[in-house]
Order: C-alpha cells, then sequence, then structure tokens
C-alpha cells in the first residue's frame, strides 16, 4: 500500500519533470536563433526574453518534485551520513513536517491567489510589445507547490517505510550524475551532498 | 524578545537545522514562511490575508524571470554534453604527447585538462572522476609520487568554478547584483594566475626532485612536430576555441551570457557530433540531469531571497552590521575575518549554499570598508577553491578516492592537495596586494 503510493507519486514527478527538462533543448535551439536573425539578417525579434525567461522558469519549477524524488537537492550531510538510517528517518520525519510542508503549502495557497489573478485579467508580459502571455507561467507556481507537497508525502512515507523496516527503500533510477555513476566500492566515502544518494 | 532577537534566533536555528541534514531549499522556503507570517502578523488582519504570502510568490517569479539565470541550465547543459563527448583521453594523450619534453610532463598534462575540461563543463566532480580513472593509473604507472599525481587532479578539476565562463560566478553576479561579464572580465587573470602557480609548482617540484615524477623512457620513434599539431588539431583546439568563442562574445559585448552560452550548447552538441559520441541516450541524461541540477540551484535562490528579506525585514541585517562595526575592523581585518568564515563554511557546505545564502549577509558591509564587491567575489571564489581540497569535506579528494586504486589512502591525497590550498592562499594574497591583476581587463574593456 504505502510502496505504491510512494512509487506513484513517484512516477508522476518523474513524469512532469522529464516533458519540462526537454525545455532546455527549446530554449538553446530559442536563444541561439535570436542571435542569429539578429546577427545575421539584422532583425532581432521581439520575444526573445519573454521566450528564455518563460522556458527556463517553468522548467526549474516543474523540475523541482522530480529533483526531490532523486534526492537530488543539496544538504549537508556531514553528520547525517553518519547516521543509522532509522535515527535519519525519525528526524527527517518529523523535519518534514516543521519545516517543509509549511513552505510548500504556502506556495500553493500563495501561488494559487497569485496565479488566478494573473489568469483572470489574461495578464501579458511588459518586457516587449508582442504581448506575450504570462499568466500561465505564474499558474505553473501552484501547480508546482501541489506536486512538491505530494513529493513530500512521499518522502515522508519513505521515512515511514525505513522506521518500520531499518533501511532505506530504493528509489528509481533513472539517470545518475557521471562521478556518482562511476563510483565503486566506496560507498559512503564520496560525500553526495549534491545529490544526496543516501547509500 | 525584541525583533531583532527573532532574527538572530531565526538565522542560528536555520544553521543548526541544516547541519541535521535537512534539504536546505525547502527549510529556507520553510522558515521563511513561518518567521516571515510572524514578522507581517497584524491583529486584525485575517490570516491568509498576511503580507509574507505575496512576498513569497513574488520573490519566487523574480527567481523565475531573472535574465541572469537563465544562464545557468545552458551553460549546464553545455557542460553536460561535454562531459559525455568522449573527448577527455584524447585530449590527455595529445597533451601528454605536447609537453613530453617539460619534467612532470604527466602531471603538467594532466593538470592542463583538467583545467580546460573543467572551465567547459563547470562540474568538478565529473571532471576529477574521469581524470581518477584516466590519468590518475597512467601517472601511478610511469611511478609518479601518488600524492602528487593526486594533487594535480583535484587542484585542477576544482579549478572550473573559477575560471571564466563558469556558473559559480553568475550566481555570485546574481546574489550581490554586480554584472556578470564584468565579473568574467575579472576573474579571467586570478584564475590563469592560480593555474600558472599550480603549473610552476609541478615544475619546480620535478625539476628539484625528479624522482618524484620520472620522465617517460624515451621513445624509439618519437613523433615529429607535425604528428603532435595534429593531434592537438584533433583533441585540444576544438574545446580550447568553443570555450574562447563563448567567452569572447560575452567580453566583448557581442553576446549576453546566456545567449553565448546557448551557442556553446550548440557547440557543444557539435563537439559531440565531431568526436562520433552523440546518442540520443546520452542528450536525454544531459536534459533530465540539466532540469535537476537547476532546479537545485533555483529552488535554493527561491528560498534564499525569501528568508533574507524576512531576515532584514526584522532588523536582523543591521544587528549584524552592528556587531560587525563594532569590532572596529579596518579593511584588512574585515576581508581576513570574512575570507575566513567562509574558508570554514567550506567545510560543511558547497559554494552554492554559501554563495547563496551567506555571501549576502556580507555584502551591505562592503562599501562601508570601502572593498570593491568584484574584487570580493574574486576573493571569494578563489578561497572556495580549498573547500574542495581541504578535509573534512574535500569533495575533490573525495571523489577521487571513490575511483582510485585501493592501496591509496585518502591521508595521501590530501597530503597532495595541500601545497595547492598554499598556493590559493598565495594567490588570494596577491589579488588583494595587487588589485589590477582583478581590475585591469574590466577597465580596458569597459572603461568608456
Amino acid at each position: 500500500m504505502i510502496h505504491s503510493i510512494i512509487r506513484h507519486i513517484d512516477q508522476l514527478n518523474k513524469a512532469v519533470g522529464h516533458a519540462f527538462a526537454w525545455c532546455i533543448v527549446i530554449l538553446v535551439l530559442g536563444v541561439s536563433y535570436e542571435v542569429f536573425v539578429r546577427y545575421v539578417l539584422n532583425s532581432p525579434t521581439s520575444w526573445a526574453f519573454d521566450f528564455s525567461f518563460i522556458l527556463y522558469g517553468s522548467m526549474f519549477l516543474m523540475a523541482g518534485a522530480y529533483t526531490l524524488s532523486r534526492g537530488g537537492h543539496v544538504r549537508a550531510d556531514i553528520f547525517y551520513r553518519r547516521w543509522r538510517p532509522r535515527t535519519q528517518a525519525r528526524l527527517e520525519l518529523f523535519l518534514y513536517f516543521i519545516f517543509y510542508f509549511p513552505g510548500v503549502l504556502a506556495l500553493v495557497f500563495a501561488g494559487w491567489e497569485y496565479g488566478s489573478e494573473s489568469m483572470r485579467i489574461k495578464e501579458v508580459s511588459v518586457n516587449s510589445p508582442a504581448g506575450v502571455p504570462i499568466w500561465p507561467l505564474k499558474m505553473l507556481i501552484p501547480v508546482a507547490g501541489v506536486l512538491l507537497t505530494l513529493q513530500g508525502i512521499a518522502e515522508a512515507l519513505r521515512c515511514v517505510l525505513c522506521l518500520r523496516e531499518g533501511e532505506w527503500p530504493a528509489r528509481l533510477h533513472d539517470v545518475e550524475e557521471l562521478e556518482d555513476a562511476l563510483q565503486h566500492g566506496a560507498h559512503g566515502a564520496a560525500p553526495s551532498t549534491t545529490t544526496g544518494d543516501r547509500s | 524578545m525584541t525583533e531583532p532577537q527573532i532574527a538572530l534566533l531565526m538565522l542560528g536555528l536555520f544553521i543548526f537545522i541544516i547541519m541535521l541534514g535537512f534539504p536546505i531549499a525547502f527549510t529556507l522556503m520553510a522558515m521563511g514562511v513561518i518567521f516571515g507570517f510572524y514578522a507581517y502578523f497584524s491583529e486584525g488582519v485575517p490570516w491568509f490575508e498576511n503580507q509574507v504570502f505575496y512576498l513569497f510568490t513574488q520573490n519566487t517569479f523574480s527567481v523565475m524571470n531573472s535574465d541572469i539565470l537563465v544562464a545557468i541550465p545552458l551553460f549546464l547543459f553545455m557542460g553536460y554534453m561535454i562531459e559525455r563527448s568522449n573527448i577527455l583521453d584524447k585530449l590527455f594523450m595529445s597533451l601528454q604527447v605536447a609537453f613530453r619534453r617539460v619534467p612532470g610532463a604527466m602531471a603538467i598534462a594532466a593538470l592542463v585538462t583538467c583545467a580546460l575540461f573543467a572551465t567547459a563543463t563547470g562540474i568538478v566532480g565529473a571532471v576529477v572522476t574521469l581524470m581518477g580513472l584516466l590519468a590518475f593509473p597512467a601517472m601511478l604507472k610511469a611511478r609518479y609520487d601518488t600524492s602528487i599525481a593526486a594533487g594535480v587532479i583535484c587542484a585542477g578539476g576544482t579549478l572550473g568554478i573559477l575560471i571564466p565562463p563558469s556558473i559559480m560566478l553568475i550566481v555570485y553576479g546574481a546574489t550581490a547584483g554586480v554584472s556578470v561579464v564584468k565579473l568574467y572580465a575579472a576573474a579571467l587573470f586570478p584564475g590563469f594566475l592560480l593555474a600558472s602557480l599550480y603549473v610552476i609548482y609541478v615544475i619546480v617540484r620535478a625539476i628539484l626532485n625528479p624522482k618524484l615524477m620520472p620522465s617517460l623512457p624515451a621513445d624509439d620513434n618519437p613523433m615529429k612536430f607535425f604528428e603532435v599539431f595534429v593531434l592537438l588539431l584533433k583533441a585540444f583546439f576544438p574545446l580550447a576555441f568553443l570555450i574562447m568563442s563563448v567567452l569572447g562574445a560575452i567580453l566583448f559585448g557581442l553576446a549576453t551570457p546566456s545567449e553565448a552560452a546557448a551557442i556553446g550548447a550548440l557547440g557543444s552538441v557539435a563537439l559531440a557530433f565531431g568526436y562520433r559520441a552523440m546518442t540520443w541516450v546520452k542528450l536525454r541524461e544531459a536534459v533530465y540531469l540539466t532540469a535537476r541540477t537547476s532546479a537545485m540551484v533555483c529552488y535554493l535562490f527561491v528560498g534564499s531571497w525569501l528568508f533574507s528579506s524576512i531576515f532584514s525585514y526584522l532588523g536582523g541585517e543591521h544587528l549584524v552590521k552592528e556587531f560587525v562595526m563594532g569590532l572596529n575592523l579596518n579593511t584588512v581585518t574585515f576581508l581576513l575575518l570574512t575570507q575566513l568564515i567562509i574558508f570554514i563554511l567550506g567545510w560543511p557546505l558547497e559554494w552554492s549554499e554559501i554563495i547563496i545564502i551567506f555571501v549576502p549577509i556580507f555584502l551591505p558591509l562592503l562599501p562601508h570598508f570601502g572593498v570593491d564587491p568584484i574584487l570580493f567575489g574574486i576573493l571569494i571564489a578563489l578561497n572556495l577553491q580549498t573547500s574542495f581540497l581541504t578535509p573534512p569535506m574535500a569533495m575533490s579528494a573525495y571523489y577521487l578516492k571513490g575511483v582510485a586504486p585501493s592501496h591509496v589512502q585518502l591521508a595521501a591525497i590530501f597530503k597532495g592537495c595541500l601545497p595547492f590550498v598554499g598556493m590559493v592562499f598565495i594567490a588570494m594574497a596577491a589579488v588583494y596586494i595587487y588589485p589590477q591583476i582583478v581590475f585591469w581587463l574590466p577597465e580596458v574593456l569597459y572603461s568608456p
């Protein structure tokens, strides 16, 4: 039961994170196109800046929960990694309630106020006369908040599983940082603050 | 409790919580919301109309439409593509041949390879790991001293966060409100200075004690100059050209950092095609890793901007300022103190947290002591090199240990890093005593 909830949330955030990750390719092509038309054809676009921040903003915002599901948010694990899994889980479960959920729930609540107001007036960007709509980008803030809340629930459930079984349940794997993929036989030797893979 | 005392409580509690190992970005967000709710609370106003909620989304959106931070995912993508383009072994091989007459040839080749590759990718851990698998065994086989072999790889790989175009300087620029372009121009010579100090150190050691770095046995059939040139043309020049065109476009004002990064990213894909390394799987890996690392850095910004605005609203910033003023420091002691704090913060934390979260505490003090924020940024960038190289949390040393043959002791790696830490301190002193190292290039390029 718990396993299946965790798996579904992980899968959802993986799908969303992967989908929005492709924004980077569009961003590279779009910005390069702008440079091309400005220098070669001498006719800069009017929408380049709006285009770039919309793609960048939605990419990182929507990848936040996916990153959390891979243990990718940076932590100072200088003491943490020396503790037994049960100790880690007990502490982390407690901290999720005090120092995680208030923040992401505020993101859902405040983001909804902010985004729905922007949607109501069909807000467009003030940076250019092209009138690029930015209300969808603002509406992504509460959506990201919901995804982060869901992922937080999954992480808290992971702590419960770990408390019950004495070891951390395995995470989904799709791609590792090269340095982590190549490390061998040195589990726990490399401090993995960027990747935090709890091994 | 007065409000500034609450602010101090907030800072102290924050440091305590992150030392427990909880994800930092979310701790910042939650504490910003909780303490902000208290700070903006007023009798009679409904809870959900508290000012903090508006502030939170406002700050989130300003991270999302920052014209500076856009460059981060673009540079990350470029780095992840170059990392996957199978260029490193060719690069090391060609440089090794090119430097074969220099004392300590392999160490110099490893150092230059690390520096160039790290500059192009900006990902220290990957450079050190890859070189640990490639160059480290080769050096040990050539009977190089273990510590020196380890030191050049760790120190060379770490240069990637300093030499422009580096992501760290973008993050500092966004935090301190300084032009990234000027920071790049300012960091160029200090970066070269440090790299040259490293090279000189290795050559001097090799001359003084040839046993540490024995020269390779003479080849029966030595390569002609032309052949060496062809090797370099294939392996060294394309990558060097890519970096120089990205950096040149930024420095000469032809493109903004994000535009140059996008072109660089296209270039990195072309490079991967050129070295026949481009596959669908590699592209996908680079795309996903870019999204993850960008989310990691940008959520730190989201949390930190809320946290620091609440901290200063409560009067914390003012309190810190008064405290530091009360210490009766002059410019030199102020710089020594701040750099010492950053050095110590580098033990448990990484550069991204130090710059995004802790540097803003020092920034308001700079005008009082007459310190230029650009100079301060370069000193920090140099200083943070040490955080990768000194125990207890020397990331570079641990990454090398993770892939090194099992008989190589961690202590030997640390011992090898130590002289390079000394070079970093020399470079910092040089930059402070001769600030022209920092200011000359920006002045030539950007003064009217």
